[in-house]
């Protein structure tokens, strides 16, 4: 049986197409249990989005957790082969509680490299990216920052720890303002960090002004991302490709490339990755590791695709009706591609273009909407 | 069209002065009325009126591109919004008030009555201070007055209120003014035009 694409959903037409995209570069599909140890996760705590994980206990008396994310669980079940790169996309649930306190299922689907991460590697991850976001829509963009470039720039500047969070919130925030006051309470020179927040924008654009920022500690983050953006140029993708250094990450997991990617309609981020070799570290592996996660349950906030009927063909029969006749009808009309609803009485609330009724004598065309 | 949510109310007057200052004048925003939504589609804007707490929302849910809400706001609620620009304008201060004769004992949990129940925390949790937070939607000065709590933590303006009710501000905690605020999505696509406008209004600010 042949599956129309009509019939599938915008995030259904995502999760095939994407799949068979990530299968063509040699990605394997990663399946995973919907339950972990709690242990997993409370290591890990601040590396989820929503710190409320939903637990239960088994029967063998362990705590577990209904899975809040997927990178920790292919991590812990990947051998550890720094030697080569595992590639592994996965198109899963997730369970995490809302603002409001609900619980919420959640469609994920992305996927992970993990092994010998190196500038081909990375940049296959954000063409795939790139490539998942065009495959939903023409009109996105894809938010590029170096957690390299970004580090060292506080280091330097020589911010307390308080001052680090408070700098790197303002640059997740464009502050430009937060960012000068909050170096100011501490005599900081802030001129390279408000840099950082001005300097964003097309890949072709900004790699030019670059060297604002630039200082000795920064420089290989600095070339590594010159590198790999000029590699992504070949794809084709113009200034959807964006270097913006608002895309922020928490420190203690991520360490090189972070980025975000935008769909036009979509109120906040469809896209999250990163580069996570220290979070591999912290949970004892000596590889390194990229990957992403495409947010599908947000394609619901796009305009509906609503069809102008629910069917296209309502079909009335009577109690005494002959079946014989009646599946026969029906057989014909869904062979001509026609959905059918075969119905006693006209239902409520259902729009269709046609209404017919099974009589002896044959098929009665009682309505014609189309 | 780039959408904008202003807050209703004197500030958002103000606010929408600046908005027109920058280039984007909606003229028929000034005619009486209760109309909330109102539109100049030659300076490609379209504006909104909506409740100063609300702004946020608006903002990071992308109904609207931008919108301007004060900083208490956005430290109470922390939207996933970018902060453009500081307006420099509705400026005070959050503060911790108390009746005049107030002495605080360190020994004991401090009782906190707040609108602000967020911004109280996490100020309290940075100084290591047990307290018990009453949260309240209006008239926070009574509560110490009535015995409900030992300290206030609220907006100051003038401190007008303050001293007519007996109390005083013993700390403040965060001051407070407008900020111009950008839907993190709207902005990626929308960058010319709103990159123009945080231009303008930097520019125009010191003629408030």
């Amino acid at each position: 049986m042949q599956i129309s694409s009509a019939v599938l959903k915008k995030d259904e037409k995502a999760i095939f197409g994407l799949r068979e995209l990530y299968q063509k570069y040699g990605y394997s599909q990663f399946k995973m249990s919907k339950f972990e140890p709690y242990d997993l996760y409370v290591r890990n705590k601040d590396f989820l989005i929503s710190e409320n994980v939903i637990t239960f206990t088994d029967a063998g008396g362990r705590l577990m957790a209904l899975k809040p994310d997927v990178t920790l669980s292919i991590i812990k079940n990947t051998p550890d082969a720094p030697e080569f790169v595992q590639k592994v996309y996965y198109n899963e649930n997730v369970y995490r509680t809302g603002a409001d306190g609900t619980y919420k299922e959640i469609m994920q689907l992305g996927l992970e490299c993990i092994g010998q991460v190196d500038a081909y590697c990375i940049s296959e991850v954000l063409m795939l990216a790139a490539e998942s976001l065009a495959f939903i829509s023409e009109d996105f963009v894809l938010d590029i920052s170096h957690m390299g470039i970004v580090s060292p720039l506080l280091d330097e500047a020589g911010a307390s720890p308080a001052a680090r969070t408070e700098i790197l919130k303002c640059i997740g925030e464009k502050n430009a303002h937060g960012v000068a006051a909050a170096c100011a309470a501490e005599g900081l020179d802030s001129t390279k960090l408000c840099a950082l927040v001005t300097t964003y924008g097309a890949a072709a654009d900004v790699l030019p002004k670059l060297d604002v920022i630039r200082t000795e500690g920064n420089a290989a983050a600095m070339d590594e991302l010159s590198l790999v953006l000029k590699t992504l140029e070949k794809c084709g993708f113009g200034d959807r490709i964006r270097i913006d250094f608002s895309v922020i990450c928490d420190m203690n997991y991520y360490n090189g490339f972070v980025f975000r990617g935008f769909i036009q309609g979509l109120a906040a981020g469809i896209l999250s990755g990163g580069q996570y070799d220290t979070l591999m570290a912290r949970m004892g592996k000596k590889a390194g590791a990229i990957g992403f996660a495409l947010y599908l349950d947000m394609l619901e906030q796009l305009s509906p695709e609503t069809p102008d009927y629910d069917v296209d063909t309502v079909l009335l029969y009577d109690e005494g009706a002959d079946m014989r006749a009646l599946t026969e009808t029906i057989g014909l009309l869904t062979a001509n591609g026609k959905r059918v609803m075969a119905q006693r009485s006209v239902p409520e609330k259902i729009r269709y273009r046609q209404l017919l009724k099974l009589q002896e004598r044959g098929v009665e065309i009682l309505e014609n909407n189309a | 069209m780039l959408n904008v949510a202003l807050p209703k109310g004197r500030l958002g007057e103000k606010v929408y002065e600046m908005f027109e200052k920058a280039g984007f004048a909606c003229p028929s925003i000034r005619e009486a009325g209760r109309k909330l939504i109102f539109e100049n589609p030659e300076c490609g804007v379209r504006y909104f009126w909506v409740k100063p707490s609300d702004v946020a929302i608006y903002v990071e849910r992308g109904a609207a591109d931008v919108g301007v809400a004060g900083k208490d706001i956005l430290l109470e609620y922390e939207p996933d919004v970018y902060e453009l620009l500081d307006l420099d304008i509705g400026k005070c201060r959050m503060a911790v008030a108390a009746m005049r004769d107030f002495r605080d004992d360190p020994r004991r949990t401090l009782r906190v009555a707040t609108k602000f129940t967020n911004i109280t925390k996490n100020y309290y949790a940075s100084r290591g201070r047990d307290i018990d937070i009453i949260h309240l939607n209006g008239s926070i000065e009574i509560a110490p007055i009535l015995g409900l709590s030992d300290v206030i933590a609220d907006i100051v303006e003038t401190g007008s209120t303050l001293k007519e009710n007996n109390l005083e501000v013993i700390e403040t905690i965060v001051p407070i003014s407008a900020r111009l605020i950008a839907n993190k999505a709207g902005f990626k696509f929308k960058s010319a035009q709103i990159e123009a406008l945080t231009a303008a209004m930097g520019r125009n600010g010191g003629e408030k």
